[in-house]
């Protein structure tokens, strides 16, 4: 893998993570992020979406007259957003019964058009797809995360309702923290506020490492300083 | 100004382009789906019916229907039209099934299927749309808990014939609920109360 292919999987997945740095598309991501299975229906069909995207718009860029290419790019959007919709409907239609909801809700996301206007428009086709990828991927590490702190401390399980992804084989991966017949439940994980609480636990987790990664370079620099004086 | 007015016109052309190939691959994809999603939702809605349907009809019970009129559709919570499916062996009616919709669940409409044999019982209960809080409300619908599963076996019968028989056990009613998200439920139970109660009017009124 090229260094360029490389920086743009670390500015995804870590350095400009949609969901804990450029803090983009913040409406999908705080409404469902409730559990893991729906974190990781919408981080994927995200993912998709992106990664298309990025390419579509990066095939037409030399196309598109400056002052006109947020419409552009935002029908271009639109439109893959439906067809993929169209199509998973049709030839995916179990998947489509699962992600269906969060198909539309991609378009709100605004992190599809922001990749669009910051990178594909600037790059070739195979960057940009790889960027989508990487930032789609990127993402679904954040909902997967928010989605797991929230359904541990909102319901005590984990895992609950991967059937709907995985078909009927996944009913017992379920992990069960707290003994199901407690019935235990914590409504403020559950409901928006937890979402942004969760969020807001996992940019100050994220922070915190840099900062750690940050000092500890400093310290490297000083001390290879001292020894070659 | 020459210049603005052709640059003005070669931005609008190409996002006129862009409109015309956008609606085509929309117009394409549309096309080539649409027979697939139909046949998709037309097995959907089959399977759905024959979760709440006993298995030994003999007729086609997606298009074996009465179509109910505006009055009746509206005391079901249809905005419009509604209709009821007829599952039959060997002519004989042996069970209905028709949707119903909850207007007052906790985030908007809940959208019932309910299967009831020929003596009124409920063959069974499916939620087949709702908006309720993810991994609060949503406990009404079987793909996430059985608690629909309660209402099989029950019918506007004898103590069941009234309405404070049809909420849930904290309203004095006879149906479970989960602390924390009573509204679904509560809006489930009245409502499936009301179905029963409609479908022996109506078959009495109709006289099947």
């Amino acid at each position: 893998m090229s260094s360029v292919y490389r920086e743009i999987a670390h500015n995804g997945l870590w350095k400009q993570n949609a969901g804990l740095a450029q803090l983009l598309g913040l409406c999908p991501v705080l409404a469902v992020s409730s559990t893991v299975v729906n974190g990781l229906g919408l981080g994927l069909a995200t993912t998709l979406v992106t990664a298309l995207s990025g390419a579509a718009v990066a095939a037409v860029r030399h196309l598109v007259p400056n002052e006109i290419r947020n419409p552009v790019f935002i029908l271009i959007i639109a439109a893959l957003v439906t067809v993929v919709d169209l199509s998973m409907n049709a030839w995916a239609h179990d998947l489509y019964n699962v992600l269906g909801i969060f198909i539309p809700l991609i378009v709100t996301n605004c992190i599809v058009l922001a990749r669009a206007e910051a990178f594909a428009s600037k790059h070739p086709v195979r960057e940009a797809a790889w960027d989508g990828l990487m930032m789609g991927l990127g993402l679904t590490g954040v909902l997967i995360a928010l989605g797991a702190l929230r359904e541990v401390c909102g319901r005590g399980t984990l895992f609950a309702g991967l059937d709907m992804l995985f078909g009927p084989a996944a009913k017992t991966w379920v992990w069960h923290l707290v003994p199901a017949e407690w019935n235990y439940q914590f409504l403020l994980a559950l409901l928006p506020p937890g979402a942004f609480l969760g969020l807001a636990l996992l940019i100050a987790g994220k922070n915190l490492l840099d900062e750690r990664a940050r000092q500890r370079a400093l310290r490297q620099k000083t001390l290879t300083q001292e020894v070659s004086a | 100004m020459k210049t603005a007015l052709t640059q003005a016109r070669r931005s609008a052309l190409t996002l006129l382009a862009f409109a015309v190939v956008a609606s085509a691959i929309l117009a394409s994809t549309y096309w080539l789906t649409r027979d697939t999603v139909l046949a998709n939702e037309h097995a959907a809605k089959l399977a759905l019916l024959q979760q709440v349907l006993p298995s030994d009809y003999d007729n086609q019970p997606l298009s074996d229907t009465v179509a109910l009129s505006p009055v009746e559709a509206k005391r079901l919570g249809h905005d419009q039209s509604a209709v009821i499916h007829l599952a039959r062996r060997q002519g004989q009616v042996v069970a209905y099934a028709f949707e119903t919709i909850a207007p007052n669940g906790y985030s908007g409409k809940i959208r019932l299927l309910l299967g009831v044999d020929a003596q009124g019982q409920l063959l069974g209960v499916r939620v087949v749309s709702h908006k309720e809080t993810p991994g609060l409300g949503d406990y009404i619908d079987l793909a996430k808990s059985d608690w629909a599963q309660q209402f099989t076996g029950q019918s506007w019968q004898g103590p069941a014939a009234a309405v404070g028989y049809w909420k849930v056990k904290k309203d004095g009613g006879a149906f479970d609920y989960m602390t924390g998200a009573t509204i679904s439920a509560r809006a489930v139970t009245s409502c499936v109360g009301r179905a029963v109660a409609w479908l022996d009017e109506w078959k009495q009124k109709a006289n099947r």
